[in-house]
């Protein structure tokens, strides 16, 4: 089992002739994702790797393919509308990797796409995996196994890095799921947390948080009324300066708020299991799995 | 990106709003100019990205052109938190009757650009925010509609019982969030909006930020960056399209990716070190974003190690080995390096590194214990 993505997801990839759409859409085919169509304006009808259809628009690779599930890979100033397209065209689960999309876009973007009864994962996100079964975005596949802890998390890198060590010690994941480190993004922690505590392959839960704002703290009030699986919990930043963007646009403590120390309290005062470095993902899984 | 008071004023000015007559300045003989052609009592404002321009003696009266002169000639050249005034703002020093506080931000939680208003103006917002928060008033703004008329109102009504007043204040609002829309803001300020004792109401002081993914599209407003106001280390890492922010330790990092590099500069930090920086090299491999990476972390003398910390994914490990091999025949790396790679080609970086006598780790607890060690020892 798994949230989000599974066997039924077929696959649209918006922008599959351009650099990086190309190299990952290659990616996912080798993983195994079921990519129906491509979308290129002004490239409709070209064959990619000689076997997907690329079209001009979103809504002739539905009519054509029956495409359920998109993937963004378009410039920045570009994507919004992407975005726009596939809701439209009655895409329900719209993942957008692509990073530096203008704020204000995203503020017009969003209620359009929630208004289309869709779901947008990112922008600025890896996006999601379920190991074995289908990879949507780019979280590289060789270093997830199938299991039953379900990860959700706001970087790459580090979701890589913990994700690395669970596999590495024989824990696998039901789904990853990357939520972006934007300060506008279709889908939070809370979105992915109902989900894991809803998909019956799921164990335990880890959550992978920064400074900056306040949806960790929503997350863990959040986890104490509905969450009834073992969380865990990191926050990366606690070495941050104020004021200063940290790489993520969301990353930024603002006069006292967003801080680390106000995040991980409000993880303890949830029940949250707190990792203080990235290794520690290990021993707490096994604790918190044993335990049940 | 943050506007200088002068750079807002104008834009707010070209949207109509009132503000005071006033001109920019950077030498004192522009400032006397000024304040003769403005005729009053004038104030002349150190034009500095940082709060607490006041009490830092960054602002001051000047009754006559001579003494604006001699003002302007002492702020001039001071450092205000580290950063030196190259500006002034000179303005006729306004009667006031009332100070309000209105605000404009992009609200994460709402998703929609959020007015706050105020009567406790001209002090610090967050300090009421903190401590009076039922005197500041919230209103999020749909931004496929805008300010409507009567919410523009409501808003100058929460601020004056003078109805004309209000109406101004109202007019001021709509004209804000114009100016907001149309520059790509996450932040338009106007603190204090004014009354004067004639009734009249203006914008005093102004700041603004624009949303730094709105520069590559706008050019117009990436022109208004002021690169003196910055470390050159950090411009230099922005040319190289890197993300870099100078911190006071000693352990020089260099990571792929935002949230490892926290995580890495916290893992520092869990050891007993304290981290130099946050550089993220981002997700593309490119062997010459490492050297410049390099080459920034080496300027900086305060480095006693420096720490890779690179997970592949999209980023090949290969690539960053030949960019580290690459930047020690261009120029002489005179401290330790600790090298963490793991991930996408390893074995390839792990065997190129080895042909120039370097050697690289998997583990990054096991990295970082190291790169803290050696700084220590070197400190």
């Amino acid at each position: 089992m798994s949230v989000f993505v599974n066997e039924t997801t077929r696959l649209v990839v918006q922008g599959i002739t351009g650099r990086d759409g190309s190299f990952h859409a290659r990616q996912m085919l080798e993983y195994g994702t079921q990519i129906v169509a491509g979308v290129t304006p002004g490239k409709g009808g070209q064959l990619f790797e000689e076997r997907v259809p690329v079209f001009h628009t979103v809504a002739d690779a539905i009519a054509a393919t029956a495409a359920n599930t998109s993937v963004i890979y378009v410039p920045p100033v570009l994507a919004a509308g992407a975005i726009a397209e596939a809701a439209d065209a009655g895409i329900k689960f719209i993942v957008c990797i692509t990073e530096g999309i203008p704020v204000l876009d995203m503020a017009r973007v969003l209620p359009f796409v929630r208004e289309r009864g869709a779901r947008l994962l990112g922008p600025n996100c890896p996006g999601l995996i379920t190991p074995g079964i289908a990879k949507v975005g780019i979280i590289p596949g060789q270093i997830c196994s199938p299991g039953r802890v379900g990860l959700v998390s706001r970087s790459g890198t580090l979701t890589y890095e913990v994700v690395n060590q669970l596999t590495r010690n024989g824990i696998g994941q039901s789904t990853c799921v990357g939520i972006g480190g934007d300060p506008l993004i279709g889908t939070s922690f809370i979105d992915v947390l109902r989900a894991f505590q809803d998909d019956p392959g799921t164990e335990a839960i880890v959550m992978l948080g920064e400074i900056g704002g306040t949806d960790e703290q929503k997350a863990a009030a959040f986890v104490a009324d509905y969450v009834r699986k073992p969380v865990i919990g990191f926050i990366a930043g606690q070495t941050a300066p104020k004021g200063r963007r940290m790489g993520h646009a969301g990353a930024i403590i603002s006069g006292a708020s967003g801080t680390a120390e106000e995040k991980l309290h409000a993880f303890t005062a949830a029940g949250i299991e707190v990792m203080r470095r990235p290794a520690d993902v290990v021993g707490l899984v096994k604790q918190v799995t044993s335990n049940r | 990106m943050n506007l200088h008071e002068y750079q807002a004023r104008a834009l707010l000015r070209a949207a109509g709003v009132p503000v005071p007559e006033g001109d920019v300045a950077s030498t004192p003989a522009e400032v006397e100019a000024i304040a003769r052609r403005l005729g009053s009592t004038v104030v002349v404002k150190a034009q500095v990205h940082a709060g607490g321009r006041g009490k830092a003696g960054g602002v001051k009266l000047a009754s006559n052109p001579g003494e604006a002169g001699q003002v302007a000639a002492k702020i001039l050249g001071m450092t205000i938190k580290g950063l030196v005034v190259e500006k002034v703002l000179v303005v006729p020093a306004a009667a006031i009757a009332s100070e309000s506080y209105v605000g404009l931000i992009m609200d994460r939680e709402s998703q929609r650009p959020v007015f706050m208003v105020s009567s406790a103006g001209g002090v610090d917002i967050e300090e009421v925010a903190a401590t009076a928060p039922e005197k500041i008033f919230r209103l999020p703004v749909d931004p496929r509609y805008g300010l409507m008329a009567h919410q523009a109102l409501g808003l100058g009504l929460r601020l004056y019982t003078d109805y004309a007043q209000a109406r101004a204040a109202a007019g001021i609002m709509q004209q804000l969030y114009g100016v907001f829309i149309a520059n790509g803001a996450s932040l338009a300020e106007i603190n204090p909006l004014v009354t004067t004792p004639e009734g009249q109401v203006l914008a005093l002081d102004a700041k603004i930020s624009i949303d730094d993914n709105e520069l590559d599209r706008r050019p117009d407003l990436a022109a208004l960056r002021d690169e003196s106001a910055e470390a050159p280390s950090e411009v230099a890492a922005r040319q190289a399209g890197l993300t870099f922010i100078k911190l006071e330790g000693n352990v020089g990092c260099i990571v792929n990716g935002a949230g490892l590099a926290m995580a890495t500069m916290d893992l520092v930090k869990y050891y007993g070190g304290e981290p130099a920086n946050f550089l993220d090299i981002g997700g593309s491999s490119n062997p010459e974003k490492v050297v410049n990476a390099l080459r920034i972390i080496t300027a900086d003398p305060s480095v006693r190690a420096i720490l890779f910390n690179i997970f592949g994914g999209i980023t090949r490990t290969d690539d960053v080995a030949n960019g580290i091999v690459a930047a020690t025949r261009q120029f002489t790396v005179d401290l330790p390096i600790v090298i963490r790679l793991t991930g996408t080609n390893e074995a390839e970086a792990f065997r190129i590194l080895q042909g120039v006598g370097m050697r690289a780790l998997s583990d990054m607890d096991e990295a970082v214990k190291q790169a803290v060690a050696l700084a220590r020892e070197a400190a």
